[in-house]
């Protein structure tokens, strides 16, 4: 688990103590990562039955409920860190969800697909929808409803008054990727924050 | 267990003697650690699991999740059951001697809350050496007495598992428990509470009471999936006898309940969960409320719970977050209603097992 670059990034990225809500959180590795590495304290948010089991099973607290609907079950500026990691592709309203990040959150770290890849553009040019390690789904059984490049994501940052703080590009084989990340990049792994934060 | 210390109470009074009827599985470790209290809603009991050696047939209320190797292992666990004060299984209640007097107390056995028989259950624990408990847990009623045990002793509390609550009774709940109070004291045989002395019981009364109750307990769907429109005889009479079976049901659950069940008990307990309501007495914020705790939580709803829906568990939840206790919050998917709690469910069951193991690693048992 240690392995995995993407955990590592976000670890690197996040002060030791800190309160940490992760949204979408899996069977909660991540989470058990951050504490056991950076003695955080927080929650995992997550919707799925047998997900809510491995997270609580993985001795991280998780809390049930539909990210559709908001985070209104908790305090504005209550965590550290929101973390929201492969996770903004699947939900209906992203933006509604970044606002909500910057409400409850110091800084927000997103991690998503990203859509740009090769070879996502040569699946395309060939006519048909990319599949890939990245996004293993066939278009009818996806449940990727939000995909965006790099600069996709940026270009929503920019509209949601959010500085970049970080960002982090992975390929395929979990290298990071320093020339032409939107084309090469496979994952992508921002922190931010508001613009307006402090103010 | 009797206590002859006197136990004060919310109301003001005392009760200067009394009796817990009590049950334990398992065994205590030698740390002390292990100790997990059961509490009962609305008509269960001490009883919570297995059965007795000569009664092969009085299963506990909450057999098919305490035992050996089920998801509250008995083998693990020391675990204990305990009938409220007030109650009628044992425990001392309305139906009981006052000494004081020489007869039954009848109508002047005070209203107990949950907050008195979190007091009792901790003399309890007292008198088995428990200084902390593993865990407090209970569904429903037994879950407010849990959530209370996590406020009114926070140091006594490890985990406190509160599964189909409500933080405090909303106007509908207080609505359902005053149509089945009603129905108990305007029965003929109630005698102002002293029924006792005539020799009878205002039988109706309880049935009645039963009956609006457990329309409360089940979902609109599981009630139309298990009875329909069904009709005991098939064919529609014209007569006010039972005809579907939904009223054969419900008749039949009223009359078993009005056998063994004491309507003072009944009187009393539904005005413990009318009083329920640990946010009153800090500018009604549940977050104040809980800011003692100390203890982790697992938090369990129902989605078709229509009495205490999910949305109640949720305001717990919140209350918790907002304070930053450790909390975990489980929705399970369950069609049955508010008696979900008391079903076998893969999820469900999972949940806790689950949150067990956690608990039993981290205490070493």
């Amino acid at each position: 688990m240690a392995k995995r670059l993407d955990f590592q990034t976000i670890r690197d990225w996040i002060d030791p103590g800190a309160n940490v809500l992760d949204l979408g959180c899996g069977d909660g590795a991540l989470l058990r990562y951050l504490r056991e590495t950076r003695n955080t304290t927080g929650y995992g948010v997550e919707i799925d039955d047998a997900r809510v089991l491995a997270s609580i099973a993985n001795d991280v607290d998780v809390i049930q409920i539909d990210l559709e609907a908001g985070l209104s079950g908790f305090e504005s500026a209550s965590f550290d860190y929101v973390l929201l990691s492969q996770t903004i592709q699947a939900v209906r309203n992203s933006e509604l969800i970044m606002r909500e990040m910057m409400r409850v959150a110091r800084q927000g770290i997103v991690t998503f697909p990203n859509f740009g890849h090769w070879r996502h553009r040569f699946d395309i040019l060939r006519g048909r929808m990319p599949v890939s390690k990245a996004l293993p789904y066939q278009w009818f059984d996806t449940p990727n409803i939000h995909l965006c490049t790099l600069h996709d994501f940026e270009l929503l940052c920019a509209r949601l008054n959010l500085r970049v703080l970080n960002r982090v590009v992975l390929n395929e084989n979990q290298q990071v990727v320093n020339s032409l990340p939107n084309l090469l990049g496979s994952l992508a792994i921002y922190r931010f924050e508001s613009n307006l934060a402090g103010t | 267990m009797s206590f002859a210390s006197s136990l004060p109470l919310r109301c003001g009074g005392a009760i200067e003697r009394y009796a817990l009827m009590y049950e334990t599985y398992g065994a205590l470790n030698a740390a002390k650690s292990n100790a997990v209290l059961v509490c009962h809603a609305l008509n269960a009991s001490h009883h919570v699991a297995g059965y007795y050696a000569d009664d092969s047939k009085n299963i506990g209320w909450w057999d098919n999740l305490i035992g050996p190797g089920k998801p509250l292992d008995t083998e693990r666990f020391f675990v204990v059951g305990v009938n409220n004060l007030g109650g009628c299984h044992g425990s001392t209640g309305p139906a009981s001697i006052n000494e004081a007097t020489g007869k039954q107390y009848g109508a002047s056995f005070p209203v107990v809350t949950v907050e008195d028989w979190v007091e009792a259950q901790a003399r309890l624990a007292d008198q088995l050496g428990i200084e902390r408990f593993a865990a407090v847990m209970g569904g429903s009623l037994g879950a407010m007495q849990a959530l209370s045990w996590a406020i009114q002793y926070p140091q006594r509390v490890a985990n406190a598992l509160v599964i189909a609550a409500a933080p405090k009774l909303s106007a509908q709940n207080i609505a359902f428990n005053e149509v089945a109070r009603q129905a108990i004291m305007t029965d003929p045989d109630f005698h102002g509470g002293d029924y006792y002395a005539h020799g009878v019981v205002p039988r109706r009364g309880l049935r009645l009471a039963r009956m609006i109750g457990h329309i409360t307990y089940l979902s609109d769907d599981a009630m139309m999936e298990k009875f329909g429109r069904a009709l005991r005889n098939g064919v529609l009479n014209f007569h006010f006898d039972v005809e579907f079976e939904i009223e054969s049901y419900l008749r039949y659950q009223g009359d078993k309940f009005a056998d063994y069940f004491d309507a003072n008990t009944y009187l009393r307990i539904t005005k413990a969960l009318d009083y329920f309501d640990p946010a009153l007495a800090h500018g009604d914020s549940l977050r104040k409320a809980l800011a003692p705790a100390l203890a982790k939580f697992l938090v369990v709803s129902f989605t078709s719970d229509w009495r205490f829906s999910p949305a109640r568990s949720r305001e717990i939840v919140k209350a918790l977050l907002d304070n930053r206790h450790r909390v975990s919050y489980a929705e399970i998917t369950a069609p049955h209603g508010h008696d979900a709690f008391l079903m076998e469910d893969t999820q469900y069951h999972g949940v806790l097992s689950a949150y067990f193991e956690r608990m039993a690693r981290e205490l070493g048992v």
